[in-house]
């Protein structure tokens, strides 16, 4: 048990997926103006992580790896190249089914997500997870532990930005900078703050 | 006082648009209201006129930092000279040693050879401090056409006293610029960033430089003497390894032992944040809810305990008196700019601070002292904390309308 807890909190803070490897920069900095809309964002990427890594987890173990088909009669046969192309097309799909079934069943929380969700597909955090995952080798239940990590604490990052975003709207930045240019600003100060956590061994 | 002002009036037209120093307009300004009040009042409805302005309030947090400006030279020179005294030197081998040797000599014994030691060191980091940091704030204050701001007072003292005494001068140089240009001025100047700008600097300086910002060597003015602070003492063995090199509880809370220049004595610190907190000028809600954090955290890692990090058993109380804690608690917590604005959120602001320095101190290997970082990543959230507070306030006042 103990062993999650520091999973997941290594996850969320540690090796937070938006300010310790900027990844998912391109939707965490489009968009981070209202902190309504950044947390819709945020909780659909906790939740198509939560799914995706488990997934590609399993695919990994019982396809793709070295010996992985053995139980095909294949013991020799190494898919791991096909890796790249299957966590995107798994990630894809289930984006999709999930806004299928969003759209069927839970239209008000699909209307409030409304193109979060198809852009979601392109967010490299998304990706980094299921690659992370495969290079540290989790298993099942730690790929589900680091999956909701990864996807609650690049929701805190970009409810965060989206705050002071929020509040940087009463600021008064020279010309060359407005907009994107000093909201990298912003998320490179941001990440000396997230600093606090490096070095932490859990 | 009434030739000062006809002084005034007469350069000011040479100040205003179309006169020969219109570029020179925010310096004039800038001196101008140190004396005086400015005339000029807001033309729209819904203003509050009040002799305490932005600049009487700077400055009384500027004077308030003097006791613990004195109280960080003094322990300065003492650890100098305890520890010249130890290695049995009787002359300084760095300048700032040869200046002060010039002035006095260097018994730890003497209050005065020990301020004067401290202060040569700490008054070069003060003045280029001040001076690079004023060449920015003047700079962008005449080409973005906004006023010099009283703020950067603060900013700079802030600054230097949470520097340890050794630092390089180039490198005090380069964090308060990257404190100045980048933790404030391109969001427009004070009061419309998001970070403490001293805190930003020295957030840097920490990051990019840490062979002059951390370790042992650093902390006392003379060359080859190393001692930990006791905080870098405790990480290794707890409350008992700071009490082994016959540090005690008062020694802490007095201010004599290693660290920053002006955050070892938390009894300065407390007399300065006194008059802070009776003028209202720093918020009693955060200062509260950053002991409130920090007791907490502390009691509950005390119960958890654990047998490999020694940090978990220390009592807050030590906490509280070691390392830049009463100094943050106080002048860096407290920013009205970083800070949260609405009431609830101060509390909530406030213990997140708290309860993160503990955590840092305790679980993150990496830095034995958590006060910078906790209250930068407090600063991060302080907006979103604003957010939440008015969302709800909101929310309760629709159901009641409702209702």
């Amino acid at each position: 048990m103990e062993q999650y807890i520091s999973l997941a909190i290594k996850a969320i803070f540690v090796e937070n997926m938006a300010l310790a490897f900027f990844l998912g920069m391109c939707t965490f900095l489009a968009i981070s103006k209202k902190v309504q809309t950044a947390l819709g964002l945020g909780i659909a990427v906790i939740v198509v992580l939560a799914i995706t890594t488990p997934v590609n987890n399993l695919i990994f173990n019982l396809l793709l790896k070295e010996g992985a088909l053995a139980w095909a009669g294949y013991p020799e046969v190494d898919l791991s190249f096909l890796g790249y192309i299957s966590y995107i097309g798994v990630i894809a799909a289930i984006v999709q089914i999930l806004e299928m079934f969003l759209d069927k069943y839970v239209p008000a929380l699909y209307n409030a997500l409304g193109v979060f969700l198809p852009l979601i597909t392109v967010n490299c955090a998304i990706m980094g997870a299921a690659l992370f995952m495969v290079e540290r080798d989790y298993t099942f239940s730690e790929s589900v532990v680091y999956g909701v990590g990864a996807g609650v604490g690049w929701a805190l990052a970009i409810t965060a930005l989206a705050g002071i975003r929020e509040k940087l709207k009463y600021s008064d930045v020279p010309d060359g900078l407005r907009g994107l240019g000093i909201t990298f600003v912003t998320v490179g100060l941001m990440s000396l703050g997230f600093m606090s956590f490096s070095g932490v061994q859990l | 006082m009434k030739s000062l002002r006809n002084v005034l009036d007469k350069m000011e037209p040479h100040f205003h648009k179309g006169g020969k120093y219109e570029n020179w307009y925010a310096l004039y300004e800038a001196a101008d209201t140190i004396f005086y009040t400015p005339g000029h009042v807001t033309k729209t409805a819904a203003h509050v006129r009040d002799a305490v302005d932005l600049k009487r309030m700077m400055i009384l947090v500027w004077m308030c930092t003097f006791p613990a400006v004195f109280m960080g030279m003094y322990n300065v020179g003492l650890q100098a000279n305890t520890a010249m005294a130890s290695l049995g030197l009787t002359e300084a081998s760095t300048w700032q040693g040869a200046i002060a040797g010039a002035l006095t000599s260097f018994d730890p014994n003497s209050i005065w050879d020990n301020v004067i030691h401290g202060a040569a060191y700490w008054l070069p980091i003060y003045i280029v401090t001040f001076v690079v940091g004023g060449f920015w704030e003047v700079l962008f204050a005449m080409k973005r056409g906004h006023e010099v701001n009283e703020g950067f007072f603060v900013t700079s003292i802030l600054f230097c006293l949470i520097l340890p005494p050794t630092v390089p001068l180039w490198q005090v140089a380069l964090g308060i610029s990257f404190g100045v240009v980048v933790g404030k001025e391109v969001f427009g100047g004070t009061g419309k960033n998001f970070l403490n700008p001293a805190l930003t600097g020295r957030a840097f300086l920490f990051f990019a430089y840490p062979a002059q910002m951390s370790g042992d060597a650093i902390w006392t003015a003379v060359d080859g003497f190393s001692g930990a602070t006791p905080l870098g003492l405790a990480a290794l063995g707890g409350v008992d390894a700071i009490l082994a090199q016959s540090i005690t509880w008062f020694d802490a809370f007095i201010g004599t032992i290693p660290g920053s220049v002006g955050e070892v004595s938390t009894l300065a610190i407390a007399m300065g944040g006194a008059v802070l907190l009776i003028a209202k000028v720093a918020a009693w809600r955060i200062v509260a809810g950053v002991m409130l954090g920090m007791v907490a955290m502390s009691t509950l890692l005390n119960i958890i305990g654990s047998d490999t990090n020694p940090m978990f058993s220390m009592p807050f109380y030590w906490h509280l008196v070691l390392g830049g804690f009463a100094f943050g608690m106080f002048f860096m917590a407290t920013d009205p700019v970083s800070a949260s604005m609405t009431n609830k959120g101060k509390w909530y602001f406030g213990a997140l601070i708290g309860v993160m320095v503990v955590l840092i101190r305790v679980v993150n290997p990496a830095f034995p002292e958590g006060m910078m970082l906790a209250i930068l990543f407090a600063n991060l959230f302080a907006p979103l904390i604003d957010n939440f507070v008015v969302q709800a306030n909101i929310k309760r006042r629709m159901a009641r309308n409702v209702g």
